[in-house]
């Protein structure tokens, strides 16, 4: 437990490092999703980091794919590149670009960056698994502001249908997004879209709720849902913090996307060292 | 010229915007959630009435602006260039174009550069997606000021309308700030023998300052500048092409279906001319820095007067 623990603050200090050196990137939702990264690449996820291509591996599709950087720093740690490419990150002729593409960098399973298509390719790899009579599972990370997209329900409805029970979705769900609605919350801004196990249950699907900081307790649900005998799909709402683990960062819509200064950057790792 | 503009292309959009739904309360804003980027927020900021968050929806956005247009209001639908035309395109058909709907689509971060976020968010398909289209018409300003003479048009037009801009400080204003805009004109900012550039958007001010640098070396080019491109302004081109033995053209766009595409229907229909198309080349684009990424693609000002010095060479020893 320990370890998931500091392989997270290990991710987020990564996620940190990198956005500051290269001066760009997205920082609040890879903070945010950080636990659930960790532990699904340390711990609920079979996959062989030096067989990225091995069949039977679990598949991993980040949906948000704005959030790439957390799993690029992710997939460094867990030794499916040298840690030092990160300082590549975003830079020409990167293999880590800024969105994730499958035809640049081994180990990721689907390119994304435009909201709402990860979810559906997800749904394709669930299917591919039952036809093929494979025993992988598949992971897709989503995010909450993603969720408005359409694509998300049709993505829904058809994993339902399927009885996609080999399909786990987690909602990063942070209640903020890029911009968002105007609110009385203390940055201004939220995502107001409280009920999201309430829809998913709507859709037939098998819904757990978590608190997605809790490392413990994702394992656990985790764990639990992927042995659950039923064919369902499954969603797990994970209750999050955007910028989780550095405290000027969290809840504020402004991390997003931004980039530390210096001090900001001290103060920023400091807070992490702490962990 | 050569100095970075004051300011950006996406500001005089926010102000601009602004100021237009402050005029006529029909007008309202749809944000794809990208206001603080787009700079669609100043107009919530200015006027909230008239500022309205769709989500992360942008199918379902431009679907409620063709019902809003219905009803007599003037939505001005803004989004990334990429997501408003290939996330919506079939709502832009149906609901949009097929019913000639007074909607005021806008594509921000158009083209290259945006901000460093790779190919997902390149748009090098929008012109050719909305050229395409029977009803729309389709503006591609060169500046910022340019950006708010079109918007004005727009908003005096009724029909569809696709408004491609950049994100960034472009080059500072282009020549003859005096100009008038009008919906299917082209401009002239400079004139040549033998070679005719041929550019739209932002691609125009380093068009500009190359057909500068090959003055300063005694070579004379014309140089066109379209911010519509379509109505297209046919006379002007078939007119270069009469005049000249080569045409450029020079867009910040897929080469094979852009704005050069458009320009040689034109020629080969009406008078067949030399042309070399310049733009984006058949592959997919990358992350990298505003000037990293333009000079990957031959953009820059700099490669664009080895180029057009290039071109130029062989035109005239032929
Ligand atoms: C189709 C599409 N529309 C818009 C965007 C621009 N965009 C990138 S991230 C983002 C906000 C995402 O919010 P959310 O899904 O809640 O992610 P998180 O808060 O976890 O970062 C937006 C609008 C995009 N990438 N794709």
């Amino acid at each position: 437990m320990d370890q998931l623990i500091m392989h997270a603050a290990g991710i987020r200090k990564g996620v940190i490092e990198t956005v500051y050196q290269q001066k760009q990137g997205h920082v609040g939702g890879p903070l945010s999703a950080a636990d659930i990264l960790s532990v699904l690449y340390f711990d609920i996820m079979t996959i062989k980091p030096e067989d990225p291509d091995w069949p039977e591996r679990d598949r991993f599709v980040l949906s948000k794919g704005h959030s790439a950087i957390g799993l690029y720093v992710t997939l460094a740690l867990r030794g499916y590149f040298p840690y030092a490419e990160l300082a590549t990150f975003d830079a020409l002729h990167s293999r880590l670009q800024a969105h994730p593409d499958m035809t640049k960098l081994p180990g990721l399973d689907m390119s994304t960056g435009s909201l709402g298509q990860g979810i559906s390719s997800g749904v394709g790899m669930a299917l591919a698994a039952k036809r093929q009579n494979k025993a992988y599972k598949t992971y897709v990370l989503l995010g909450d502001g993603e969720s408005q997209e359409g694509q998300v329900w049709e993505a829904a409805r058809v994993a339902e249908r399927y009885q996609l029970g080999n399909l786990v979705v987690i909602v990063d769900a942070n209640n903020l997004q890029q911009y968002g609605w105007q609110s009385d919350d203390k940055n201004g801004r939220d995502t107001p879209d409280s009920n999201h196990g309430a829809k998913w249950k709507a859709f037939g699907w098998n819904v757990s709720e978590v608190d997605g900081h809790d490392i413990s307790a994702l394992k656990e649900t985790l764990q639990h849902i992927t042995s659950a005998p039923d064919g369902k799909p499954k969603a797990v709402i994970a209750h999050t913090v955007k910028g989780k683990g550095v405290s000027f960062m969290e809840g504020n819509f402004k991390w997003h996307s931004n980039v530390p200064t210096d001090e900001e950057f001290e103060h920023a790792m400091s807070e992490l060292e702490e962990v | 010229m050569g100095t970075t503009a004051s300011k950006s292309m996406r500001n005089v959009f926010g102000e601009t915007l602004t100021e237009l739904t402050q005029q006529d309360a029909r007008t309202v804003a749809l944000d794809g959630d990208l206001g603080n980027s787009t700079r669609l927020a100043f107009v919530e900021k200015e006027n909230p009435s008239a500022f309205l968050q769709m989500g992360i929806a942008e199918q379902n956005m431009v679907g409620v602006a063709a019902g809003l247009a219905s009803c007599g209001q003037i939505p001005w639908v803004c989004s990334f260039g990429a997501f408003i035309s290939r996330r919506a395109y079939d709502q832009i058909v149906v609901s949009v174009d097929q019913p000639s709907l007074n909607v005021k689509l806008v594509g921000s971060y158009s083209g290259l550069l945006t901000s460093n976020t790779g190919k997902t968010h390149h748009s090098f398909e929008d012109i050719a997606m909305m050229t395409l289209l029977p009803n729309m018409v389709v503006l591609s300003p060169g500046d910022a000021l340019e950006a708010r003479q079109a918007m004005e048009a727009m908003q005096r037009y009724d029909g569809p309308v696709y408004l491609r801009l950049s994100r960034d400080e472009t080059l500072d204003i282009l020549p003859g700030s005096d100009r008038k805009f009008a919906i299917g004109k082209s401009y002239q900012l400079a004139s040549g023998q033998n070679v005719a550039c041929l550019s739209t958007g932002a691609m125009t001010p380093r068009v500009y300052e190359a057909v500068q640098n090959l003055q300063e070396e005694g070579v004379h080019v014309t140089h066109l500048h379209f911010p519509t491109i379509k109505p297209l302004d046919e006379q002007a081109i078939v007119a270069a092409a009469r005049q000249h033995d080569h045409l450029i053209t020079i867009e910040e766009h897929f080469v094979a279906h852009g704005f050069g595409g458009m320009v040689s229907r034109v020629t080969s229909r009406d008078e067949p001319v030399r042309m070399t198309r310049i733009g984006i080349e058949d592959a997919y684009s990358q992350c990298g820095k505003d000037p990293e990424l333009l000079d990957e693609h031959g953009l820059s000002s700099d490669a664009l007067t080895e180029r057009l010095r290039t071109i130029y060479e062989q035109v005239s020893s032929s």
